[in-house]
C-alpha cells in the first residue's frame, strides 16, 4: 500500500485517495482545435521513472494534489496542492512530515 | 521410530494434561504442545498421505515449512483442512484427522498409485489428457475438462467444510516506528535496543511463545522469561501468534494474528483471527532460517526429518524422537543436536558429508559417545511406514558409492540452512547466492528495512545478537534522516565451511528421491523437465509444480534449483530463483474479508425517509450503495401488480417518491454561471434566477458523463442535481476542474446530498398536494411556478424548502427538497394531502416504467459509450459555445450516421414479453452481436403492453416498419419487435406543461 503525504492532512493510506492522471498534461482551452484535445486526452507517456500525477484525497480533505512518484519503486518524491494558489501558501520549508 | 516423552524436560506444562483425538483415537498431550509434538509423544508415525502417490508421510519438520503432517482439524463448519500439525497448538478436545487417504492414513487404498509411479511424472496429466494426439489435435481442452474432475478427486489434499464459516474475523490497523519480525535472539536484541532508544516498537512472532530459537536450546527457561519481561517493560508491543505474511509499499506490513485457533471453546465475541495492517517507519526482519533436506532415496519416509526439528522436539517439548538415531549433515549445525540427543540417552551415529570436520566438533562428539563418520551421506531409507535403516554412501558430492547399511529408527538430515528472505522478496529485493554459506541472501537495499540474525545468514548466536543491535542502529539513523550505516556483521559463523549437498545417488539405482514432498516432485521429475526442454526456473516451477504447494517451496526450492543448475551445467546464481510472493504462510479467506460480509459487504446509505418508507410497507432495493423504495405492495399484490398500479396512479392522480439519493451539489460564487456554462453541453449563461434547466455533461472525450438539473437560486448560487449513480463522479470532476484546470474561477462546490431530503410529487393533481402543504398556496400556481420554475419558500410549520417544477415521469410534477431532518415530517404532510386525492406512494420500479414510457434516459442508457446524439438529445449540445467535450465529440466515428441510437421497442405481438439485455437483430440475420441491444423494459400501464428502450444502428429512421428480432438465446429466445420513437407516451409533452 502506498502512503501518500497529503499536504493538508498528513500521511495517509492510498486507499483514501483516488488516482487522477498525468499531472504534466496541459489541458488546452475549451475552444482549442480537436487535435490539441486529442493530444491532451489520449496521448500519454508510459514513464519508467519519476512522473507527476494527480490524486484526490477523496475520503479526506477532497483536495487534488500533485504527487511526484517513481513508477518503478513507488517512492514518492514530493507532494503539493494541485491548485497553484494553494501551493503558494505552503512554504517549502514546511514539509508534509510536520503534520503527519 | 520409538519416540517417547522424557521426564522433566522441555517447556511444556506437565500439570495440564490435554485430551485430543487423532483419527478417532483418544490421546493425551500437555499444554504447550503442538499437535505435532503431541502426536510424536504418542509415537504416531504416519500422519498423512502424499499428494499423488499416496505415500505414507510423517513429521518432516517442527515449523511452518512442514510438508508431511498436513491434517484436518476441527469438525462440522469449523473443519479446517491442510493444517500443519507443527504449528497447530494443542487444546483440550481438539479433533484431528488424517487426509488424502481412505480408509485411513495408515491403510490407504490410494497407495496403489505408488506402483504406477512412472506414469505420474511431471506433466503426466497434461500430456495424457490434454489434446490426445491425433484425435484431439486442435480441439482444445475437451478431454482435460472431462478427466480433470476424476483426477482432482484422486490427487488431493484435505476437504474444506461446505458450511458457511461460523467464526467472526476482524480487520485492525496499527502504526509503529519499528517493526521487528521474529523473537529469536536477533529480533529480541533489535527490539530491546530500539525500545531503550525511545522507539515505538512492535515485535511479532508467528509462534505461540516468544523466543524463537532460544526455545529449542537446552538451557533453563528462566532467562528467556526474564528477557521477555524486560522487553515488555521497555514498552515493546509483543504480538505472539502473529505472522508478518507480507511487506508492502510505504512500510506497510500485513500481519495475521491467530486469536482463538488455540482455544477449545472461543468466547463468542472473540474473533478467530485478526488481519492487521501495520504501518512501520522501519522494519527489522529477524525471521530466522529454515533447515534444508537432502534428496536421497525414499527421503520422505516417516522418521526422516530435519536435524533441527529433532532438537526442537527434544528441548522444547521434552520428546526424544528415537532411540537409534542416524544424523546426516554437511555443516556444523547438526552437532549440537547430536550432542543434545546423546545426552538424552539416544544412540547416535553421525555422518558428515565433509571430509574434514573441525577438531573441536569432533572432540565434542567423541566426548558424548557419538560415532562420527566423515565423507558419508544417506543414500536410501528403508522401511515403508517408518524408517528402519538407511543405506549409506561414501565419497563426495557428485561421486558417491554405496557403503553399507545402518539400522536406525530416526534419520535426521541437515542439508544446510536457507535464510528466510521471503519478506524482502515481497519488496522486490532479489536474493543473491552466497556460495560460501550455500544459501540465498538478499541484495543490499535502500528500503527502510534491515536483516538480522540467521535471516542474514549469521549462524553464531552472539553475532546474531550483535546484528540485531546493529539493525536498530540502522533504524535510528534512518528515522533521524542520517546516512544508514552498513551492516558490519558478516554472514557465517560456523567453524568449518559447509559442503553443498543437494542430492545423494549412485549409478544404476533409482529410488524415488523427493525434492518437494508436498507435491511429490522428485529429482527425476526435474531432470525430465530439463530433458523436455525446460531451462528457465519459472518454467520448471510451473511444469513440475515445484514450490507450488502450500509450503510455497520452503522445503524443496533450493534443491530443485541446484538440480536444475546441475542438469544445465550451470551454477545456481546463473539459474536464478523464483520470486516469493505474499503470503508467507497461508491465510484464511475469512481473515481477508474480515467483517465485510452479508449486510456489511459494502457500506449502506439510507435516506432520511427510510424508516417512513418501511412503515408504509415499502420494499427496498439497492441503487448503488443506497437503499431505495422499490415498490409499495398493497394487500395481495405482487411486485408486478404494485408497480403497474403505482405508475397508472401517477398518470391519473398523483404519486410521491423518495428521490433523496439524487446527487446534490451547491455551486456558489461569482463565477458559478461560467462554471456551469463550461461543464454543461447546453447553454447556461442566460438562465434567469428562479429557473431550472436540464443539462448534459460530457467527458473530455466527448461522450456523455451524466445528466441532471441545475437550479438558479440567485445571481451567484446554483443547486445542481445529478443522477444517483454518478453523484460522486460529478462532484470529484468539478473539484478537479476547479483545482487543477480552472483555478482562476471563483466558485465553491459543496456536496449537499446528505443535507437535503427530496420528494418527487408527480401527477395531474400534484399541484393540489403542494397547495395544501405550502404556507402560501399561491406560490405553486402555474403563473408563479411554470414548468422549470424554481422556488425557495416555506412549508406549513415554517419548514424551509426548495421546489422546482421538474418532471421525470412526463406528468406535471415537482421536486421538493427540505433539510434532511424535516424529511419524514414533510413526507407525512404530503402523503396526508395526496391520499384523499386517491394518490399513491411509488418506488423505483414505477419510476422506471414512467420514464421508459417517456424515453427518458438513465444510467442504463448512459453507459459511457453514448454520445449526446446517440441518446436522442442532440439538441442539448450547443454549437455556439465551447464546453468540456465539445472538441472531441465531433470526431468522425462519433458523428457517423449509423451509430446505435436510442429507440423505443414494442413487441410485434402486443401480448408478448421481452427482456432487457436482449440483442436487436434484423429478422433475416439473427447472428453475432446483432444491430443493437435493449437497455430497459417495463409493462406500460399507459399503453397496455410491454415496451422497451434500447439502441440500434441508425436509430428509428433506419428501422421503422422493418422486422426486428429481440434475441435472448440464453433465456427467452427470440421475440419479434417493432422499433418506434423513444417517446412512446405523450410525445408532445402536453401533460407536463398542461
Amino acid at each position: 500500500m502506498l502512503r501518500i503525504p497529503c499536504p493538508f492532512c498528513g500521511t495517509r493510506d492510498h486507499s483514501e485517495f483516488s488516482y487522477g492522471g498525468d499531472a504534466s498534461v496541459d489541458y488546452p482551452a475549451l475552444d482549442a482545435p480537436a487535435e490539441a484535445w486529442l493530444e491532451a486526452v489520449f496521448q500519454r507517456e508510459n514513464i519508467d521513472g519519476v512522473q507527476e500525477e494527480t490524486w484526490q484525497h477523496l475520503h479526506g480533505c477532497r483536495m487534488w494534489i500533485i504527487v511526484e512518484r517513481d513508477t518503478r519503486t513507488h517512492e514518492i518524491h514530493s507532494v503539493r496542492p494541485a491548485h497553484p494558489g494553494m501551493a503558494q501558501t505552503q512554504s517549502p520549508e514546511r514539509g508534509p512530515a510536520d503534520r503527519s | 521410530m520409538t519416540a517417547r516423552r522424557l521426564p522433566n524436560s522441555g517447556h511444556i506444562d506437565r500439570t495440564q494434561a490435554l485430551s485430543f483425538t487423532w483419527d478417532g483415537e483418544p490421546l493425551k498431550g500437555y499444554a504447550g504442545d503442538t499437535l505435532a509434538s503431541a502426536l510424536l509423544a504418542n509415537n504416531q508415525q504416519v500422519l498423512g498421505r502424499s499428494f499423488k502417490y499416496h505415500r505414507p508421510r510423517g513429521l518432516m519438520s517442527a515449523g511452518v515449512e512442514e510438508s508431511g503432517a498436513l491434517v484436518t482439524v476441527g469438525q462440522g463448519a469449523r473443519r479446517d483442512a491442510n493444517v500443519r500439525a507443527t504449528t497447530q497448538e494443542l487444546y483440550h478436545g481438539l479433533v484431528a484427522q488424517g487426509q488424502n487417504a481412505w480408509p485411513s492414513v495408515r491403510l490407504d487404498v490410494g497407495a496403489v498409485n505408488g506402483l504406477f509411479g512412472r506414469f505420474f511424472s511431471a506433466g503426466f496429466y497434461y500430456k495424457t489428457f490434454m489434446g490426445l494426439p491425433p484425435f484431439e489435435w486442435g480441439r482444445g481442452t475437451g478431454m482435460w475438462m472431462r478427466y480433470e474432475k476424476i483426477i482432482r478427486k484422486a490427487a488431493g489434499m484435505g476437504k474444506a467444510s461446505r458450511a458457511p464459516d461460523p467464526d467472526p474475523y476482524e480487520h485492525a490497523h496499527a502504526y509503529c516506528e519499528l517493526l521487528v519480525v521474529g523473537s529469536g535472539p536477533a529480533g529480541r536484541a533489535a527490539a530491546l535496543s530500539a525500545a531503550q532508544a525511545g522507539l515505538d516498537v512492535v515485535l511479532v512472532e508467528q509462534d505461540a511463545v516468544l523466543g524463537g530459537d532460544s526455545l529449542s536450546q537446552p538451557q533453563a527457561r528462566a532467562d528467556l522469561a526474564q528477557e521477555i519481561k524486560t522487553l515488555s517493560t521497555a514498552g515493546v508491543r509483543l504480538m505472539p501468534r502473529t505472522t508478518a505474511f507480507g511487506l508492502y509499499d510505504g512500510g506497510v506490513a500485513g500481519l495475521l494474528e491467530r486469536v482463538t485457533d488455540h482455544v477449545a471453546t472461543p468466547a463468542p465475541w472473540m474473533p478467530r483471527q485478526r488481519f492487521w495492517t501495520l504501518r512501520a517507519q522501519y522494519t527489522v526482519v529477524a525471521a530466522g532460517a529454515l533447515e534444508r533436506h537432502v534428496a536421497f532415496g525414499n527421503n520422505d519416509r516417516p522418521g526422516v526429518m530435519t536435524a533441527n526439528s529433532a532438537r526442537i522436539y527434544l528441548n522444547r517439548f521434552g520428546i526424544r524422537g528415537g532411540e537409534d538415531i542416524l544424523i546426516a549433515t554437511n555443516n556444523d549445525s547438526a552437532y549440537s543436536c547430536a550432542q543434545n540427543l546423546a545426552q538424552a540417552g539416544a544412540h547416535i551415529k553421525l555422518i558428515d558429508a565433509r571430509d574434514t570436520v573441525p577438531r573441536q566438533l569432533r572432540a565434542q562428539a567423541e566426548q558424548s559417545g557419538i560415532a562420527l563418520h566423515t565423507g558419508m551421506a544417506p543414500l536410501n531409507a528403508l522401511g515403508t511406514k517408518g524408517v528402519t535403516a538407511v543405506e549409506l554412501a561414501q565419497g563426495n558430492p557428485g561421486n558417491w558409492r554405496q557403503a553399507g547399511v545402518v539400522e536406525c529408527d530416526l534419520a535426521l538430515i541437515s542439508g544446510g540452512w536457507s535464510p528466510i528472505v521471503n519478506l524482502l522478496s515481497h519488496r522486490g529485493i532479489q536474493p543473491v547466492w552466497d556460495a560460501q554459506q550455500a544459501c540465498f541472501l538478499p541484495a543490499p537495499t535502500t528500503e527502510p528495512l534491515a536483516l538480522a540474525g540467521s535471516a542474514a545468514g549469521i549462524w553464531d548466536q552472539a553475532a546474531c545478537v550483535r546484528s540485531g543491535q546493529a539493525a536498530t542502529q540502522c533504524a535510528l539513523a534512518h528515522l533521524a534522516g542520517q546516512p544508514v550505516p552498513k551492516a558490519d556483521q558478516p554472514s557465517g559463523g560456523w567453524e568449518g565451511a559447509i559442503t553443498p549437498l543437494y542430492e545423494v545417488s549412485v549409478p544404476r539405482r533409482n529410488p524415488k528421491a523427493f525434492v518437494d514432498p508436498q507435491h511429490d516432485v522428485t529429482t527425476e521429475d526435474i531432470r525430465l523437465a530439463h530433458r523436455e526442454g525446460y531451462v528457465s526456473v519459472e518454467h520448471l516451477k510451473r511444469y513440475t509444480t515445484l514450490g507450488m504447494a502450500t509450503d510455497q517451496g520452503k522445503m524443496g526450492n533450493i534443491i530443485g534449483l541446484a538440480l536444475m543448475a546441475q542438469a544445465l551445467g550451470k551454477e545456481i546464481p546463473e539459474v536464478g530463483t523464483t520470486t516469493f510472493r505474499p503470503p508467507y504462510t497461508p491465510i484464511s479467506i475469512g481473515a481477508l474479508k474480515g467483517r465485510n460480509i452479508g449486510g456489511h459487504f459494502r457500506p449502506l446509505r439510507r435516506t432520511p425517509l427510510h424508516d417512513w418508507n418501511l412503515k408504509q410497507g415499502g420494499t427496498m432495493t439497492m441503487a448503488g450503495l443506497w437503499h431505495r423504495p422499490w415498490y409499495f405492495a398493497g394487500t395481495g399484490e405482487t411486485i408486478g401488480d404494485a408497480y403497474v398500479r403505482e405508475a397508472e396512479t401517477v398518470r391519473r392522480t398523483v404519486g410521491l417518491c423518495d428521490v433523496t439519493s439524487l446527487g446534490k451539489i451547491a455551486i456558489q460564487g461569482p463565477d458559478a454561471t461560467e462554471l456551469l456554462n463550461r461543464v454543461y453541453s447546453n447553454p447556461f449563461a442566460k438562465l434567469p434566477v428562479g429557473k431550472a434547466r436540464y443539462g448534459i455533461m460530457l467527458r473530455d472525450d466527448g461522450f456523455v458523463m451524466d445528466d441532471g438539473t441545475s437550479w438558479r437560486l440567485g445571481e451567484t448560487e446554483y443547486f445542481m442535481t445529478t443522477t444517483t449513480a454518478h453523484a460522486g463522479k460529478v462532484m470529484a470532476f468539478l473539484e478537479e476542474l476547479l483545482q487543477t484546470r480552472w483555478s482562476n474561477l471563483r466558485v465553491h462546490v459543496t456536496s449537499v446530498s446528505e443535507q437535503w431530503a427530496g420528494v418527487a410529487v408527480a401527477g395531474p393533481l400534484s399541484r393540489q398536494v403542494l397547495e395544501s402543504c405550502t404556507e402560501d398556496p399561491g406560490c405553486v400556481a402555474d403563473s408563479t411556478l411554470p414548468f422549470m420554475g424554481v422556488l425557495e419558500t416555506t412549508l406549513k410549520g415554517g419548514i424551509p424548502c426548495r421546489i422546482a417544477r421538474i418532471s421525470f415521469s412526463g406528468e406535471r410534477a415537482f421536486e421538493v427538497y427540505v433539510p434532511s431532518d424535516f424529511g419524514p415530517t414533510v413526507m407525512q404532510a404530503l402523503w396526508d394531502s395526496a391520499r384523499p386525492l386517491r394518490g399513491c406512494l411509488y418506488g423505483l420500479e414505477a419510476l422506471g416504467a414512467l420514464r421508459i414510457e417517456k424515453g427518458h434516459v438513465t444510467g442504463a442508457e448512459l453507459d459511457g459509450r453514448v454520445t449526446v446524439e446517440d441518446a436522442g438529445l442532440g439538441r442539448m449540445a450547443s454549437d455556439k459555445k465551447s464546453y468540456i467535450g465539445s472538441a472531441l465529440r465531433k470526431r468522425p466515428d462519433m458523428t457517423r450516421k449509423n451509430r446505435p441510437r436510442l429507440v423505443g421497442i414494442f413487441p410485434r405481438d402486443r401480448r408478448e414479453i421481452f427482456n432487457a439485455g436482449s440483442l436487436l437483430c434484423a429478422a433475416d440475420h439473427v447472428e453475432g452481436y446483432g444491430e443493437g441491444w435493449i437497455t430497459a423494459v417495463t409493462h406500460s400501464p399507459a399503453l397496455g403492453h410491454w415496451i422497451g428502450l434500447g439502441f440500434i444502428n441508425g436509430g428509428y429512421g433506419e428501422w421503422q416498419n422493418r422486422e426486428v428480432i429481440a434475441a435472448d438465446p440464453l433465456r427467452k429466445g427470440n421475440t419479434g419487435v417493432e422499433i418506434v420513437s423513444p417517446h412512446m407516451f405523450d410525445a408532445d409533452g402536453e401533460r407536463v406543461y398542461g
